[in-house]
Order: C-alpha cells, then sequence, then structure tokens
C-alpha cells in the first residue's frame, strides 16, 4: 500500500486497498480477473499491514467459491466485517449463500470483476453476466465506472451497508478496470474512518450470534409465514438509495470527489439520452462532450446503484427534453423482453408515465441494446452510432453495436474511423513478446510519469491466448487531464515494435494515426532497415507520414552486460522520441527509477543499466523515409492454403488479430468447433530447434515421450521409400532386430517447437568423440528451417506406423503412435502435456475427454486454434469442458451414455440378428477388445454391422445406427489440474471414484492452481510458499492416492515421467484397462514452482528420489489372485528432501523471507515424508489379504 | 605447557583453527567445532558472486512467464519482506558470535569493489572478530597481466581495511610469480595475517562422459609441502599473523607447520573425516610431542625449522630441488 495521496494502481488493487482496510475477514478463492484482490489481501496480511481498527485482516482461502461465500456468511453471522472477492462462476457458485446473507440483512460487500459467464464458450473477459445472474438475490449492486470510483465506491458501498444493513454487491468491468493501471487520489484512512460509523460497526457485532445472549436466526419457514418474513424487509430497500446518496454527499465533503446515485453528464436540455453502467459510460460521457460541441443535444446517465434501482432518482436526473432514450447492457439475457437494466428503465418510465410523475411531456421513445459481451470494444464510434440511431423516426430495438449480426440483423453499423481522442494525450502502442519484459516496462512508465509528475497515465494490457511466445499489446496514455478512455487505441501517436519478427508478420501500425512515430527493434541497422521490411508496411509509413526510429536493442543490451532484457532500452528510446516529457527529464527519471529498482542487486548493476541507456540513445536512429515502396517482402499468409475452409475463413481471421470482424453468421451455433486446429498455426517461436543425430541415437524414443508440444515424431518404414527423399532427410537403420531394411526417422516439426530443451535434457545418447553433443542438441532454426519443411512433407507421406504393430508396453514403443494432442499454447517445457499426448497416442482414437477448466482446458480448448486433433481415419479424442468443479460429474454423463448406448446397441443387435449376420452379432458382443489388434478387429466387425444396416433399412437398423460405434470400448477420461481435483472438485471426484464405473481421472497435480497465476490449493506440499500460502504452507499436502485406496475397488497410481517413463506408461495402461474407476496422479513439473523448466524432468526425478512423490500402483484386479495390490514402484528415497525442494523457488524463496519458518517447515516435511514412506513400504510388503475385496470388479470381469 | 597463540591480534587458547568448510555451515556445526576443541573458527566463506547469482535466479524465476498471459500475469506472492542477499549468513554469524566463547572469524570473497565495504562492514557489525578475505579467483583471462593481478590483492586489502576495525587475513593463491615479494607487498599494506594457501578448484576430464568433471577431494598430507615452504620462508620477515592450511591429516602436520613458522594451523578435512572432536587428537598429539623434547609453549615451537632459523636454509631454496632429483628413486631409472 502507498504512503503517498496521489499514486498509479490497477483497479484490483485500487477496490482491495479499501476492502482491506475495512474488514477483519477475508474468505477468499481465485478467479480470473478477481484473483489478484484476494492475493493483495493474503499479501498484506503476511506482511502484517492493519485494517483501520489496528489489526491484521483473517485472509482464509477456501476450497471454492461456494466454500468462500459460506465462510463469509458464517463470519457475518458472527459479527465479524468480512468480504470477498470473485467473479463470474465464483459468484455463481455463491448465490445460495448471497439469498441467505441478505434475507438476514447482513452488512456486507463481495467485490466483482465483472466477468462473462461460460456459454457457448468460456470467457474470462469483462460483461455484467454475472451480476445479473444475481440480481434476484437481494444484494444491493453498485457500480464503478473508472479505477478511482473502483476505489471509491468500495467505500462507499462499506459505509452503505453498514446502515442500511443490505449486503451489496460493488462491481466494475473484469479487465478494463480491474486491470487498467490509472493515476488515482488515494483515501486517506481519516477519510476512511469519518466514513465507516464506529457505532454501526459495533451494532453489525452485536447483531453476531452469541451465546451470552442466545437466539436462533435461519429457522425453517412454513407456508403461514414465510411470505410475510419475506416482505419485512421493504423498508430497508426502500431506504436505502436515500442512503447511499447520503453517504455520497458526505464522501464528497471529504474528497471532493462527487457521485450520484445516477449522474447524468451531457447537455441541459438533451433530447436523445443513453442509459449505461460500468466502463462503457466514460466512452459515452466523452463521446457526449465531443458532440455537444458539434452542436448536438445529447446526454449519457451513468447508473452507479444498480439495485435496488431507484425510480425517483433515475426520473430526477432525466432533462425534462428527451425525446429519446436507450439503455445499454452488457450482458444477453437470451428470451427476455429485454435486458435487465432496459427492463428496468422501461418499468419506470412506465410506472412514471402512468402516475403523471414523468418530466417530459410524452413519455419518451425508449430502446435496449447490447454491447461489450466478453470485453468486447466498445468505442466512441460505437458510442455515437448508438446515439445517431435515435434521431431517427424509428430506432432499431434490441440492436447489438460493435458486432455484424448478419443474422438476426441487430447489429448497428458505425463508422470505425471516428476518433475524437484530443491531440494532447500521448497515445502508444507497445507490441512486445511475453517474455521480453515490455509490459513491465510499460507499467514502469505509468509509474515514473503518473508518481513523479503532474501528468496522468492510463496502461491496458492485451494478452494472446497462448501461454507461450505470446504476444502482449499495451495500450498506454500519458495527458495533462484524468484519462479515462475505457477502449484501445486505434490512432496511436506512438508504435513501439519490440520485437522485429512482428513487423515481418503482421501489420505493425494498422493503428498507428497520421504523422504517429514507430520505433522498431530491429537486427537490422538504419542502413538496412528499410528493405528488410514487408512492401506493405513501407508503404504503410509513406502513406501515414511515418517518423521511423530504429534501433537494435538486442545488440545494445548484449553489449552492456544486460544480457537479453532489452526492456529498459525500449523504454529510454520510447522517452526520447515521445516527447511525452522534455528528453533529458525523461532520461533522468528512468536513471531515477533504474536506481530504485536495482538498487538491492548493487552498484554495477546499476551501473550497466545507466550505460545501457546511455548506449541506447547514442545508437537510437532516425530513418530517412524513401518517398517510394520498393521492397520485395510480401506480408505471409496467416495460414496455408491447404487448410480447411472453417480454418481459412474463420480460424484464420481470429488469429490474424481480426476476429472482432467475424460477422455472427461466421460462427458455429453451439459452440462446435473442429479438432486439431493448432497444425495451421506455425508459430516459429523458437529461435533454437532440436536437430537430431542418427548415427549417436539409439531410438529409445525418449525425446518423442517428453515432447511437451509433441513436435518430436518417430515412424519406421521400409528402405524404398526413401528412393524421392530429400536429399537433407535424415534416417537410421532400425536397430530393432527383425526388421531388415527398414529405415527409421525421427522428425522434429521445428515451426512448432518452443525451444524448452526437456528433449536434450532427457536424451541418454552421447557422442563417443565429441564432448557435449547427444543424439539431440539445440541448434539455431533459421539455417535449416528450408530443408526442414521440405523433411516434414516428405515425412508426412510416410504412414505411421500400424497401431497394432506397436509394441504398447514400452516407451520406446509408444514413439510410433501417433500424437492426437499436437503444438498446444502450453507453456515451452510444460509438465503437464506430455502426460495428455501420451495418453492420445494410447487410446487417442476412442477417447472421450471431459477436462476441468484449468490450465488443461486452456491449452486445451482456447480459441483460436486447439490441439485435440484427429488421424487419417478421421478419428480421435472428442473433448469438451463443462466448468471447474463439476467435471468429475460431467465426465461420469460420458461413462452412463457409454453404459447405456451399448446397453442398447447390444439389444438391438441381438433383435436384428437374425436380418443382418447372426455370427457377426455374436461375435460383436463376445469379442474381446483388450488389445489394439482386436479394437482394431472390432472396428472392422462393427464397419460390417452398419453396412448390413444401412441395407436392412428399418426404424430399428436405423436406431442400432445410431448408437452402434459404441460397440467399440471408448475410453473415458476426467482430467484435470490439483485445484479441481483436491479443492473444488473434490467432492465430485470422491463419488465418481465411489460409484464404480469404468472410469478414469488423470489429476495433472502441479500442486499449485497454476491457471489463475500460481494459488495455494490442498494439493500445495508443506514448507512451499505460493499465493494465499506466502509464509509458506503449513500443513501437509493431501493424500488423494491413500483416499482413493480405502475404496478398495479404485485402481490408483501415482507417476512422474520424468523419474520412471516406463511406469507411467504402465501405470495409464493399467488405469485404463482396469474395468472400475482409476485415478491417476501425474506429478507436473510447473512455471510456478519456479524452476527453470529445462530441469523439469530432473526435478521430477528427485521428488521420486526424496520421497516427496512416491511412485505406487495399486490394482484391486490383483486382489482376485490374492495378490499385494499395492505395489511400490519407487525405491527408498536416497536423499533428503531439502535436496530437491531448494532447487525451486517455491521453497528457496521462504527460506529467504522466513528463514527460521522455513527450516522449521522443511524439518517437518521431513518428517512427513519420512513417516508416509513408512507408510507405504508397510502396505507394499505382505499379502494382498489386508485390502478390501474389490466385488464390483469381479462382477464386471464376468460381465 | 602454554599452547596460547596470538592470531592477529586475536588471543586463542592453542593454535589450532577449524579453517573455512562445511561444518561451519550451520550454527549447531559451529557449536560442534567449539566443543571439539577448536581455538577459532573462520565460517564458510559468503561469495558475493554467488549472491549476485541467485539474485538473478531469484528474478529470473519470479518473472519468468509472468506478464504474457491474462490470467496468471504472476506467480508467485510479492512479499516484500522477500530478500535473497547475505542475511542468512549474517544471521548465523551474529547467533554464533553470540552463542560461542572462541573467536569467529568471517571468511569473504567477493567480485565488486561495494561488495567488499559493505559485506565487510555487515560482518563486523554481526559480530565476526575477524576477516578472512578469500581471494579466489582463477586468472583464466589471458589479457590480465601480474601487475594487474597483484594491484587487485592490494586494492582489495586496502578497501577492506579501510572499512573495518576487526583484524584482517588473506587467504592466498601461491600462484605469484614471486611470491615473497607479494607477501612483503600485502604485509606492508596491513594485512593482519596471510593463509597460506587457497585450494584451487582443478577440473578432471571423465573420459567416459566426455564431460568436465570438478574435483575438490579432501586435503591429503601430502598437500602441505607448498603452504610448508613459504611460510618456513616468511616466518620472522612479516608483521602478518600466518595461517597454515591444507593437508592436515595427523598432529605430525601440525607440528611441521608449526616449526616452520605458522601462528595458527587450520583444517578442515581432518574435521570432515574423523568429526570435530578430532582436534582434540591434533591437540593431543602436539602436546604429547613436545612434552617428549620438552618444549613449554608452542612460542618456543614456531619457527624452529623457519628458513631463518633452520641449519641449512638452502635447504628451502634451489638446492632442495637438486636433491630432491637425485633422491628420486623409480624402477625407470
Amino acid at each position: 500500500m502507498k504512503p503517498s495521496q496521489v499514486t498509479t494502481l490497477e483497479g484490483n488493487e485500487a477496490v482491495a486497498y479499501i476492502a482491506y482496510r475495512v474488514n477483519e475477514v477475508c474468505a477468499i478463492y481465485p478467479i480470473t480477473p478477481s484473483s489478484t484482490m484476494a492475493e493483495l489481501a493474503d499479501q498484506w496480511a503476511s506482511e502484517g499491514k492493519t485494517n483501520i481498527w489496528g489489526n491484521i485482516p483473517l485472509v482464509v482461502e477456501m476450497q471454492s467459491e461456494g466454500g468462500a461465500a459460506g465462510t463469509v456468511h458464517g463470519a457475518l453471522q458472527t459479527g465479524a466485517m468480512t468480504t470477498t472477492f470473485t467473479a463470474s462462476q465464483g459468484l455463481l457458485l455463491m448465490i445460495p449463500n448471497l439469498y441467505k446473507m441478505a434475507g438476514e440483512l447482513t452488512s456486507a460487500v463481495l467485490h466483482v470483476a465483472a466477468r462473462s459467464l461460460a456459454a457457448q464458450g468460456l470467457s474470462i473477459f469483462g460483461d455484467h453476466s454475472d451480476v445479473a445472474a444475481v440480481r434476484q438475490t437481494g444484494f444491493a449492486q453498485l457500480a464503478s465506472s473508472t479505477v478511482q470510483e473502483g476505489h471509491d465506491m468500495a467505500l462507499l458501498a462499506q459505509a452503505s451497508t453498514l446502515e442500511g444493513r443490505i449486503p451489496f454487491i460493488h462491481f466494475f468491468d473484469g479487465f478494463r478496470t480491474s486491470h487498467e493501471v490509472n493515476k488515482l487520489t488515494l483515501i486517506p484512512d481519516e477519510t476512511i474512518r469519518a466514513m465507516i460509523d464506529a457505532e454501526q460497526v459495533r451494532a453489525h457485532r452485536g447483531r453476531g450470534l452469541n451465546p451470552d445472549h442466545p437466539f436462533i436466526r435461519g429457522t425453517a419457514q412454513n407456508p403461514d409465514i414465510y411470505f410475510q418474513a419475506r416482505e419485512t424487509v421493504n423498508p430497508f430497500y426502500a431506504q436505502l438509495p436515500s442512503i447511499v446518496q447520503q453517504k455520497m454527499d458526505a464522501f464528497a465533503e471529504l474528497t471532493g470527489r462527487s457521485y450520484h446515485l445516477f449522474d447524468y453528464f451531457g447537455h441541459p436540455e438533451a433530447e436523445r439520452v443513453v442509459v449505461i453502467i460500468g466502463s462503457g459510460a466514460q466512452t459515452l460521457i466523452e463521446t457526449v462532450a465531443y458532440l455537444q460541441t458539434q452542436g448536438e443535444k445529447v446526454g449519457v446517465v451513468n447508473v452507479r446503484l444498480c439495485l435496488p434501482f431507484s425510480a425517483e432518482h433515475f426520473i430526477k436526473v432525466l432533462p425534462a427534453t428527451v425525446k429519446a432514450i436507450t439503455v445499454l447492457d452488457r450482458i444477453k439475457s437470451p428470451g427476455a423482453t429485454g435486458e435487465p437494466l432496459y427492463a428496468d428503465v422501461v418499468t419506470v418510465l412506465a410506472e412514471a408515465y402512468a402516475n403523471g410523475t414523468l418530466p417530459t411531456p410524452a413519455i419518451p421513445r425508449i430502446t435496449g441494446g447490447r454491447y461489450g459481451l466478453s470485453s468486447k470494444e466498445f468505442t466512441p464510434a460505437m458510442a455515437k452510432s448508438v446515439l445517431d440511431e435515435l434521431k431517427k423516426d424509428k430506432p432499431k430495438n434490441h440492436f447489438t453495436i460493435g458486432i455484424d449480426d448478419d443474422v438476426s440483423h441487430s447489429s448497428l453499423e458505425y463508422d470505425a474511423a471516428f476518433d475524437i481522442e484530443p491531440d494532447e494525450v500521448v497515445r502508444a502502442l507497445f507490441i512486445g513478446l511475453g517474455a521480453d519484459g515490455t509490459v513491465g516496462a510499460n507499467k514502469n512508465s505509468i509509474k515514473i510519469i503518473g508518481e513523479s509528475t503532474p501528468l496522468y497515465a492510463q496502461g491496458y494490457f492485451v494478452y494472446d491466448s497462448k501461454k507461450s511466445g505470446s504476444r502482449t499489446v499495451s495500450h498506454v496514455r500519458f495527458g495533462p487531464n484524468p484519462i479515462n478512455s475505457p477502449y484501445l487505441i486505434h490512432s496511436a501517436s506512438f508504435i513501439g515494435c519490440h520485437q522485429f519478427v512482428f513487423a515481418e508478420k503482421i501489420d505493425v501500425l494498422e493503428n498507428a494515426g497520421h504523422g504517429a512515430t514507430f520505433l522498431l527493434n530491429s537486427p537490422y541497422g538504419p542502413d538496412e532497415v528499410w528493405d528488410r521490411l514487408p512492401r506493405s508496411l513501407q508503404q504503410e509509413i509513406i502513406d501515414k507520414d511515418i517518423r521511423f526510429y530504429v534501433i537494435d536493442a538486442s545488440k545494445v543490451a548484449l553489449d552492456t552486460g544486460m544480457g537479453s532484457r532489452t526492456n529498459t532500452i525500449m523504454q529510454t528510446c520510447f522517452f526520447a522520441i515521445s516527447g511525452v516529457l522534455p528528453r533529458e527529464e525523461a532520461i533522468a527519471k528512468i536513471k531515477e527509477s533504474i536506481k530504485k529498482t536495482y538498487g538491492k542487486k548493487g552498484e554495477d548493476v546499476v551501473k550497466k543499466n545507466y550505460i545501457a541507456v546511455d548506449q541506447t540513445l547514442a545508437r537510437l536512429y532516425k530513418i530517412d523515409v524513401p518517398k517510394e515502396a520498393k521492397g520485395t517482402i510480401d506480408l505471409p499468409p496467416t495460414v496455408s492454403s491447404k487448410a480447411p475452409e472453417f480454418v481459412q475463413q474463420v480460424t484464420a481471421m481470429m488469429m490474424a488479430g481480426k476476429g472482432d470482424q467475424l460477422p455472427v453468421s461466421m460462427l458455429p451455433i453451439d459452440g462446435t468447433y473442429p479438432s486439431g486446429t493448432t497444425q495451421w498455426e506455425k508459430r516459429n517461436i523458437s529461435a533454437f530447434v532440436p536437430i537430431w543425430e542418427p548415427d549417436i541415437c539409439i531410438q529409445c524414443g525418449n525425446c518423442s515421450f517428453v515432447c511437451p508440444h509433441g513436435v518430436i515424431r518417430s515412424k519406421f518404414y521400409p528402405e524404398t521409400r526413401l528412393k524421392n527423399a530429400p536429399e537433407a532427410f535424415k534416417s537410421a537403420q532400425i536397430n530393432a532386430r527383425g526388421f531388415p531394411g527398414t529405415r527409421y526417422t525421427l522428425q522434429v516439426y521445428v515451426e512448432d517447437c518452443t525451444g524448452c530443451n526437456l528433449c536434450v535434457e532427457v536424451c541418454p545418447a552421447k557422442s563417443l568423440q565429441q564432448s557435449g553433443v547427444k543424439a539431440i542438441n539445440m541448434k539455431p532454426k533459421e539455417p535449416i528451417l528450408k530443408q526442414e519443411l521440405a523433411n516434414i512433407r516428405f515425412f508426412e507421406g510416410i504412414p505411421f506406423n500400424d497401431r497394432s504393430k506397436v509394441d504398447f508396453s514400452s516407451v520406446r514403443g509408444t514413439q510410433f503412435l501417433e500424437p492426437l494432442f499436437e503444438f498446444s499454447g502450453a507453456c515451452a517445457g510444460c509438465g503437464e502435456t506430455p502426460y495428455v499426448r501420451l495418453l492420445s497416442q494410447l487410446f487417442g482414437d476412442r477417447l472421450i475427454m471431459a477436462n476441468a477448466t484449468g490450465c488443461s482446458s486452456i491449452y486445451g480448448g482456447n480459441l483460436p486454434t486447439t490441439p485435440w486433433t484427429k488421424n487419417a481415419e478421421g478419428r480421435g479424442p472428442a473433448w469438451s469442458n463443462s466448468l471447474f468443479e463439476d467435471n468429475a460429474e460431467f465426465g461420469l454423463g460420458f461413462r452412463l451414455t457409454a453404459d447405456k448406448h451399448l446397453e442398447v446397441a447390444i439389444q438391438l443387435a441381438l433383435e436384428l440378428k437374425g436380418a443382418v449376420n447372426p455370427a457377426l452379432v455374436d461375435q460383436i458382443i463376445e469379442a474381446p477388445q483388450a488389445t489394439e489388434s482386436q479394437i482394431r478387429d472390432q472396428r472392422i466387425r462393427v464397419a460390417e454391422l452398419k453396412a448390413a444396416l444401412i441395407v436392412l433399412d428399418t426404424e430399428k437398423a436405423k436406431d442400432l445406427l445410431s448408437v452402434a460405434d459404441h460397440l467399440v470400448h471408448r475410453s473415458i477420461w476426467i482430467m484435470g489440474g490439483d485445484g479441481w481435483a483436491y479443492d473444488i472438485g473434490s467432492s465430485g471426484v470422491d463419488h465418481v471414484l465411489a460409484s464404480g464405473r469404468n472410469i478414469n481421472i488423470l489429476v495433472l497435480d502441479t500442486e499449485v492452481y497454476s491457471n489463475t497465476g500460481g494459488q495455494m490449493s490442498k494439493s500445495t506440499p508443506m514448507g512451499a510458499v505460493a499465493k494465499f500460502a506466502a509464509g509458506g504452507k503449513p500443513v501437509a499436502k493431501k493424500d488423494l492416492a491413500l483416499q482413493a485406496i480405502s475404496y478398495g475397488s479404485v485402481y490408483v497410481a501415482r507417476i512422474a515421467m520424468g523419474a520412471n517413463p516406463q511406469q507411467t506408461l504402465l501405470a495409464l495402461r493399467e488405469a485404463e484397462a482396469y474395468p472400475g474407476p482409476s485415478l491417476v496422479l501425474a506429478y507436473s513439473h510447473c512455471i510456478a514452482h519456479g524452476i527453470n523448466m529445462e530441469h523439469g524432468l530432473k526435478q521430477q526425478d528427485l521428488a521420486v528420489a526424496s520421497g516427496h512423490w512416491p511412485l505406487i500402483r495399486y490394482n484391486p484386479a490383483l486382489r482376485e489372485s490374492d495378490r499385494n495390490p499395492f505395489v511400490l514402484d519407487s525405491p527408498r528415497p536416497a536423499i533428503k528432501l531439502k535436496d530437491y525442494a531448494f532447487n525451486e523457488l517455491r521453497y528457496k524463496m521462504l527460506s529467504r523471507s522466513h528463514p527460521a519458518e522455513s527450516e522449521e517447515l522443511m524439518k517437518l516435511a521431513q518428517q512427513v515424508v519420512n513417516q508416509k514412506w513408512e507408510i507405504y513400504e508397510e502396505m507394499a510388503s505382505g499379502s494382498g489379504s489386508r485390502f478390501h475385496p474389490d466385488a464390483s470388479v469381479k462382477q464386471k470381469s464376468k460381465k | 605447557m602454554d599452547f596460547t597463540t596470538n592470531y592477529m591480534g586475536l588471543k586463542l587458547q592453542h593454535p589450532i583453527v577449524a579453517s573455512a568448510g562445511p561444518l561451519s555451515g550451520t550454527l549447531d556445526g559451529i557449536k560442534r567445532l567449539e566443543d571439539g576443541g577448536a581455538a577459532a573458527v573462520v565460517m564458510f566463506s559468503l561469495f558475493e558472486e554467488n549472491i549476485r547469482h541467485e539474485n538473478e535466479a531469484f528474478s529470473h524465476l519470479m518473472e519468468s512467464g509472468t506478464q504474457s498471459f491474462a490470467e496468471s500475469l504472476s506467480y508467485f506472492p510479492d512479499v516484500d519482506s522477500f530478500h535473497v542477499g547475505p542475511d542468512s549468513y549474517l544471521n548465523l554469524l551474529r547467533q554464533a558470535s553470540e552463542s560461542v566463547k572462541v573467536p569467529i572469524i568471517a571468511s569473504l570473497n567477493c567480485v565488486t569493489g561495494e561488495g567488499w565495504i559493505d559485506y565487510a562492514k555487515q560482518m563486523q557489525q554481526a559480530g565476526a572478530s575477524g576477516l578472512e578475505l578469500n581471494i579466489y579467483s582463477v586468472e583464466a583471462d589471458l589479457d590480465a597481466t601480474s601487475e594487474e593481478v597483484e594491484q587487485r590483492y592490494l586494492d582489495i586489502l586496502a578497501t577492506v581495511k579501510s572499512t573495518v576495525k576487526i583484524p584482517v587475513a588473506l587467504k592466498l593463491s601461491p600462484f605469484f610469480s614471486a611470491m615473497g615479494h607479494m607477501a612483503k607487498r600485502l604485509d606492508q599494506a596491513g594485512a593482519d595475517g596471510l593463509v597460506l594457501f587457497n585450494r584451487f578448484y582443478q577440473p578432471d576430464i571423465d573420459i567416459q562422459a566426455l564431460e568436465v568433471k570438478p574435483s575438490l577431494g579432501l586435503s591429503s598430507a601430502g598437500e602441505i609441502r607448498l603452504p610448508l615452504l613459504w611460510i618456513a620462508l616468511l616466518h620472522g620477515k612479516l608483521n602478518a599473523s600466518l595461517a597454515a592450511t591444507r593437508g592436515v591429516e595427523k598432529p605430525d602436520e601440525v607440528i611441521k607447520y608449526l616449526l616452520a613458522g605458522a601462528d595458527v594451523v587450520m583444517t578442515t578435512s581432518a574435521l570432515l573425516r574423523h568429526g570435530p572432536s578430532y582436534m582434540t587428537v591434533l591437540l593431543d598429539g602436539l602436546k604429547a610431542w613436545m612434552e617428549a623434547r620438552r618444549f613449554s609453549s608452542v612460542a618456543q615451537v614456531r619457527g624452529g625449522m623457519s628458513r631463518s632459523k633452520v641449519a641449512n636454509p638452502g635447504a628451502f631454496e634451489r638446492a632442495n630441488y637438486i636433491r630432491e632429483l637425485e633422491s628420486f628413486q623409480s624402477a625407470y631409472i
């Protein structure tokens, strides 16, 4: 928390700053985009920061938002000032408690970073779907439209709820406000204290449950009184608007910032008015201000207190001159007469008209429209279109703005070129790579300017959908007046392209305004760079009269000892040429900031940065732009012309960043998208790729086994196939016996490689002559790219090896199975995806996957391109994601369908036996399907049956055809991370394991919530630091394996590919083969562990060697032969826990922040490891009779 | 019998000191060294480069993958009190200084001027009785001249001496063209002690894996010759105390070093082999030898075989080299 009055903060921090100060308890759970608020609360608590009463709030992470809501309710009911932070599905999970809290008139504020709800697809971005979904709960709703307002309204909501007793949801737009960095004035503690009535706080406590003054609350009520009791609260809702306004007035007195329930902005005699909630109001305010200067009589009502909706206050702010009103909702209510705000306004105006209280002579024309769903841009151009529409005699109602709805024709057209941003505002766009520090540097620039000059600053950051090699675009504004423009920059005065590769691939100047400054980080100097640009970019520079600067930031970084850190250099360039500050002053401020940031690291680091700044200025060149574009380079097409039509027309648009332009008709109606689209997105994100050395290779398959992105593939084939091979195509004689004249090739898909180096790390084959050379080595891609593309084309012409002829039981064998999960957007070196890819290889052609929300659902299902693909026969994994919390149950549904439809298919087949082929039907029903060749045979039989059924053409035949595919056994998997399996989905996992059904659960255990940024789960080990466990987790990790084993009928395995790949393979195959429920816990190293991801597999090995992650298999089927079902696959711990743990930042940082606690926790953790090992050893010894018999499996086997 | 010894102005109960090594890595280890009988403990070295490296690694890992993906803009809590630096070393030094009675000498290796100053100051504040500057660097840069290397040693010494009041020793490399002259210059520049000699990392080559392998085993008695030679040559010529380190296996090496002129004899290898209580065995051995020869104090023993006192001083010089060659026996000559 900052001591200064004026600072720059993200919206989330601005809100959490207040929430933390005015509460005693926070029960939290991470969900984007609200997580930061909870994280900050936890961090401040761990740092000992206090609330306004001088105590440190208790911050407790729960297992789900449902759990958080329950805890909030409980803490409130016992009198603590309590809050939580959430969004989207999280808010939905709180609904039952929201009714309770409101029904019991409980003073509380929940802070919501408003976000879309998952419907046809999940979206993490902002709209009001979530808050609209809880309108009936009885919570009041107060909205903020800027970062400053978020800060202010958080306090106003708290002050109001204490007096009014109605609980509040305070919300603001997810990402647009929650993640925007802006300059704001902090509310001093004395003002907070002045707003929070101490007597009301004590009254809140006094209403808490207390055995010294007992009462009961939460009774069960009957038809005689429930209804009346429900109506008792009416006076509280009736007086709440006045209370809120009183608090706003008091706040204005204290701070000078004045708010109203409805703030009107515009012409006092406006004829056209828009009503809107949230950040979009700021767009309208700017647009209305501009249009007024053009003589238009327009206005906007910014709704702050959305519920209770005060008709009286609303009517009062409407100019009496208004003739037409449009209400904009950031939500869709399918099938309703209109969206919620529209419905409120219509009702209010209709009632006022009926009552004769309407200030206008006639009821204005009212229309409603939808805008901004899932953070869709809402620009002044769109705002103008909405206002212009109201000029028409018959304006469109129930319209949409910002999209092209060519199906229902709801959309309004708008002039995208309409631009009202004032020239005094410096509008800068920075295009960078996630890893290059561009965003961090821009946040730093905002801080420099926002906090040490009178200028205002705003920053908003756009990230792409991949976790590796992602592009970031920073939208940064600086100016002399407050900046609240809640939309992206479309006419930039400065564009910084921090990676040359973007200039070669995309139109980086698309959003450059006329006369803008363009700064390019280029390996080509001032004399060469022009000729290296695509011709279209050259033309754009000429047409837009761009001032073009170039610097070789990478070279400057290298020469000045900065390594690969180019952020300071690019930041210096920006300050030097943007004119946002006088050059000398700007440079001095950068140096000041460097001193502040790097001071701790030593004088020489500071000096190094200073030299880099000075060198930057000396090596920054302005280019004399030629009058003509004569370039010979063209921007490459987004996808290959060989891509399917959908990919060409739809996916490619999204990939090119032009998804906003796709009309409604181009998009699937029900969220169904084609499989296997990552293959068309050649991302080329690594400059270094593995190169195979056939002469050294022992063909073990380890490299392809561990490849997280499925870019290493192997095939064996007759020598004769090499006849037309490209010259550079590599092969070796296969080294297995019994394959004369057979060649082996290991092909790297170099354009899809992320350069993670895991393959090189795991390669056991070393050159006998050359030090450091293995059978696979990282080398620069550029020199071999062309030849490798030819090689890949040739390699793809060689058929994949026949699955029925591949040895599934060995790691070596699996390299010949086609991966049906490829080129995902996971982090480089991801520890999860090798397991996922392996599953797809083993069972992919009959796999159906239920995927819990999390990393795996994002790299597995985040558009534009998705990695689950299909084989040459058109078969492949069928994948879906329902929610975070319900994945086990969702997958169980898949099983029930499979069981039911198999039963139906068998029944129909028996009924039609005589009409088709009796022997064939018998075979289909009786044939085993345990091996790949048996499955292949079954597929042939089913195909024969289907052919016969088509000929038969009866109703029953058609029925059987609709379910006949089930006659080939499906492999049903439920997959997710530990946040799901250990926490939010724990009860579902438990229930599915207890169901006895043939279902397989794969837990990709990273021991932390990876996707939302490293929050603690119940899988987080003792002593590890995570968000929400900043002081190190004091409790040991839950042993999910032992829990599952306790059922006796569940196959359980704990695996770690980096420690024992063969055991991994064996366990996955056994799990799949086991006819009951299976649970496989897979150690997945993760970027959230704070490791060099290159060494992820080594860490896996150490995790096992230390006893932290003992490899086990529990196979209930072994009980049938009285064998011990519990097998301990790893040897006794050979190293101490700390020898594994202290290679990871998550453990190590505690030893630096709290050394004594770290030592104590590590000691305890070692004891846990020792004790656990004894238990396992004991379980593994002795006879199987000590374990439950598995009756359910016996029955299934008999079936 | 008087075993007391003065090392850089520190009064020690006897001349055997635990040299910088892993045993001083924990408070328990330091206590065990004291209990084992060490007259003083030189703590393991604080390497500025390690701190910098760790700092860099922490920053890198903290920032790795951040600000790239909208849902996970960071992966770790941003804890204010999180600090990578010499804290843990200084805490241990502080605790040790407060918990044990024998002097604790902190050992320092830095790579920057401000590192030497900051850390030396902090070590003094944390209660170190003395400092040992472990100037450990393999001069691999072919452009670095011997003058530059020597000047660096002198500069570091001057820097630290001007920063702290506690005595300062230098642990030296034997690889100076004019070792004696260098020792003299350091002495004149104010060194309170010279520790002879540092053992350098001399990697091995694995002929199977074709890899360079680190190889730093425990020292053995055969390694005492070089320090023995230089202590014998320098004894009596300098104001600085002389500490012998390397190759102490048995009491014999302690006695030899003392005879050559060492003020203190340091060991880690023997203690790692036999445990901290082996210090008593060394001391008892020294005592027995002194008793047998009727020495009443270590001071009498010290330097008895140094160049200035030995019967044939030439034995420490070239003539000795010739004699060694002559006396060398081999099946091949």
